[in-house]
């Protein structure tokens, strides 16, 4: 993901590359699309996904998950727990990415199917925060399972909030392979927003039938900021570092992820007709040649 | 949009009733899980009786999976989705009525299945008002969330596959809660059985909700 300067800043991160725009702009405030020179660039030729606002937030979400890192590498083992309590910083803002994630492609999901604010956009952030969701929610389970084996003596136990992650990962699995399926894109969106509507609104329901289950896993993270608090200072302070960092990488990968779906729609629709364009090319050097 | 509705309920039972591929092959194949528990989890009735419960709701929700995709199946052929859709009838009613044919026979089936799990593994089906009354909640949520997933699946060439990975992940907490349900109606445990029928009751609310909202816009493009 190189970053050569773009015309569209990070305020404009998901329309850099819509079909709508006019043609024949190639230049210095295009230069992320590759000009081969005999006919007009595309987004189905562009070389990077990001620009230098990406770049920014991709060292920031880096930096700050590398800070997190090596901070929690160095927290104080606690007396219970031992060394396992350092993926604190970790474990729950990875959970908070997917939540932010599944959240965020609920929304843009139902931005799509709001007339008033249709635009493909909104089915690119809903497929892209989606995928992003999906592996955050799966390392939040292999985190929380190398967690779980040295502290309760298992990899698995079906507690309410273990359960009801894996069952969200697979909601989400669902979704995304609804979305490989090839048909329409139009119909493509319609259904997939739907079906993330559907799956959203299960997640309350998932939520209290497995609470009502059984429960076993400790109280909310974030519960543990307050002065009464026996968390020690330093983890809680190392948590909220992961949190920001966590955030700032979702960010960075779904803007990127965007940008990749834009680029296989434009190659989807344009591609074919510039591949056409230098086969006559081709075919009318070699007619001139005979 | 109830008259829409009875009319396609009605349609979808007259094909059933006169294909018997409910009676031929989905009730058999549930009787058929019920005895591949059987061979899975020992000849012990001790065992099986304590889990007859959630076997006999894990072999509902894999029927209803057949029954769903066979409502969609029967849509397929002869142009009926384009002649669905041109007859004017309330898309409300339409998902209505396609759930409540599946709701019918979801609900034969469970009869059929409940007779099962008695021959079977030896349950003892105490507390019938509970029972029942599971039924009915869980039965509605799961006609409704499968119609919603049927008509989103429908016309895809993968939709035998599809339709299983969408569905089952959302009705798990079907399977959970009618599970507990029953297994407090049946005295197995003393858990509060009616709090676990509210909540399917609140499934079935939802599921109802959004197909009425959501099945215009996917019939149209389907």
């Amino acid at each position: 993901m190189s970053e050569p300067a773009g015309r569209a800043g990070p305020e404009r991160p998901f329309e850099r590359t819509t079909l709508s725009e006019p043609a024949g702009r190639a230049g210095p405030e295009r230069p992320f699309e590759r000009t081969t020179g005999r006919e007009r660039p595309t987004p189905a030729t562009a070389r990077s996904t990001g620009g230098p606002g990406t770049t920014l937030l991709g060292a920031a979400a880096w930096l700050g998950l590398a800070t997190t890192v090596v901070l929690g590498w160095r927290l104080p083992p606690t007396r219970e727990q031992g060394p396992y309590a350092r993926l604190i910083a970790i474990h729950p803002p990875l959970a908070w990415a997917a939540y932010l994630a599944f959240g965020v492609c609920a929304v843009a999901s139902a931005l799509w199917l709001w007339k008033r604010t249709r635009a493909p956009r909104w089915d690119r952030l809903a497929v892209s925060s989606a995928e992003t969701g999906v592996v955050f929610c799966a390392l939040t389970l292999v985190t929380g399972s190398i967690w779980g084996r040295p502290t309760w003596g298992v990899w698995w136990t079906w507690d309410a909030r273990l359960t009801s992650t894996a069952l969200l990962l697979a909601l989400f699995l669902g979704y995304l392979a609804l979305r490989r399926v090839a048909y329409d894109p139009e119909a493509r969106a319609r259904r997939s927003a739907v079906a993330a509507l559907i799956a959203v609104a299960d997640v309350p329901i998932v939520h209290f039938s497995v609470d009502w289950w059984r429960t076993l896993h400790q109280g909310r993270s974030l519960a543990q900021i307050s002065p009464q608090s026996d968390l020690d200072g330093s983890y809680v302070s190392v948590m909220l570092l992961g949190f920001c960092a966590m955030t700032l990488m979702y960010a960075w990968l779904v803007v990127h992820r965007c940008q990749v779906e834009a680029m296989e729609e434009a190659l989807e629709s344009e591609g074919l007709d510039v591949a056409l364009e230098e086969r006559r090319a081709e075919a009318d050097v070699a007619r001139a040649g005979v | 949009m109830w008259r829409d509705a009875m009319l396609v309920a009605g349609k979808d039972l007259r094909i059933e009733a006169r294909s018997r591929v409910a009676t031929n092959q989905v009730a058999p194949f549930a009787i058929v899980i019920l005895v591949l528990f059987g061979f899975a989890l020992d000849p012990d009735r001790g065992v099986l009786g304590r889990a007859s419960a959630g076997l006999f709701w894990v072999a509902v929700l894999l029927s209803s999976l057949l029954a769903v995709q066979r409502s969609f199946a029967v849509e397929a052929g002869d142009g009926a989705a384009d002649g669905l859709r041109l007859s004017g009838l309330d898309p409300a009613g339409v998902f209505l009525g396609k759930a409540a044919a599946v709701a019918a026979q979801l609900a034969l089936l469970q009869v059929v299945l409940a007779i099962g799990i008695v021959v079977l593994y030896d349950a003892d089906l105490g507390g019938p008002v509970l029972l029942v009354a599971t039924c009915a909640a869980a039965t509605v949520g799961l006609a409704a969330a499968g119609t919603v997933y049927g008509v989103l699946a429908a016309g895809l060439k993968v939709r035998e596959t599809l339709l299983p990975l969408l569905l089952l992940p959302v009705v798990a907490p079907v399977l959970l809660s009618a599970t507990r349900a029953w297994e407090a109606g049946m005295g197995i445990s003393v858990d509060d059985g009616w709090r676990w029928a509210q909540l399917l009751a609140v499934f079935a609310v939802v599921y109802v909700t959004l197909g009425v909202l959501a099945f215009g816009a996917l019939l149209e493009e389907s």
